[in-house]
């Protein structure tokens, strides 16, 4: 193993994940719900039978949702470049975005819910959720850079 | 007024992903490349994430209700069962595949529409059929 320091950036690392951290904290502390991105994209599209609040419970969704859409656009006027550079392209990324959302679906969560929410409550469940998926993209990435399949 | 908040926490939200790195797939895949040269970046990510979370939610818990009324719904299965897990294998294989996932995908997507759009297509496709199935 070999530290890649070109690329290594623990200040904003720490920085944009205290405020992931902090986002997570205020949903729960105004709507007392966990901000789990995979759970609340599935809700929109797919919504609970038996939530109680249905009628409510959409339209905090959607304004999260526009609001992530919208937040990282507001560093453009402050100059701040956002570096996207794809790891995947032609049948792969389809594939790909197909497993993260059929993925996180059956296993109730992502890297927001079962990462940032479910670590912080200290769930045994969302532990494990995210070793296996950790687990699982490493040795995707393995066999992909370093075994030659694709 | 809680709907003006959801719509600030989100941009909050997607700020710190962006701040993070998180919306560049070369750079989780840097992360996940533990047998390459390895950016351990994300680590900092998620631990900054889950500690200001881990604490802030622990005093948020000496509360009865939210902050403007309702209840706090928090998880209540406990179990460690084949869905999470095989759910959670599938996940990562695909995010190491494309070095997104479903934060990052939503943030990026006005930045970059070009890059993101098919994989956010297959995975709200792929979202509402594990719910489904679940």
């Amino acid at each position: 193993m070999t530290i890649d320091m070109v690329n290594f950036t623990p200040l904003s690392a720490l920085v944009g994940g205290g405020m992931i951290g902090l986002a997570a904290l205020a949903l729960m502390a105004v709507k007392g719900r966990v901000m789990g991105i995979s759970g609340i994209l599935a809700s929109l599209i797919r919504p609970d039978a038996d939530a109680p609040d249905a009628h409510d419970s959409n339209s905090w969704r959607l304004a999260f949702v526009a609001g992530a859409m919208l937040g990282p656009l507001t560093l453009g006027l402050f100059h701040i470049d956002i570096d996207i550079i794809p790891v995947a392209s032609g049948w792969v990324l389809p594939l790909a975005g197909l497993l993260v959302g059929f993925g996180a679906a059956l296993g109730s969560g992502c890297t927001s819910g079962h990462g940032i929410c479910g670590l912080a409550r200290l769930s045994p469940r969302s532990l494990v959720a995210v070793m296996t998926f950790m687990l699982t993209a490493v040795i995707t990435v393995y066999l992909v850079r370093h075994a030659g399949v694709m | 007024m809680p709907l003006l908040f959801s719509f600030l926490i989100g941009g909050l939200f997607g700020i710190g992903l962006a701040i993070a790195g998180m919306l560049n797939p070369s750079k989780i895949a840097g992360f996940l490349d533990i047998f390459g040269a390895w950016d351990p970046s994300l680590a900092f990510v998620m631990g900054g994430g889950v500690i200001v979370n881990l604490i802030g939610h622990h005093l948020l818990m000496k509360r009865a209700t939210p902050l403007f009324g309702g209840t706090f719904r928090l998880p209540t299965v406990q179990d460690i069962d084949r869905q999470l897990l095989g759910g959670s294998a599938l996940f990562g294989i695909g995010w190491g595949l494309g070095g997104l996932c479903p934060g990052p995908v939503i943030s990026s997507l006005l930045l970059r529409p070009a890059d993101v759009v098919i994989f956010a297509v297959m995975m709200m496709a792929g979202l509402w059929l594990g719910k489904a199935i679940r």
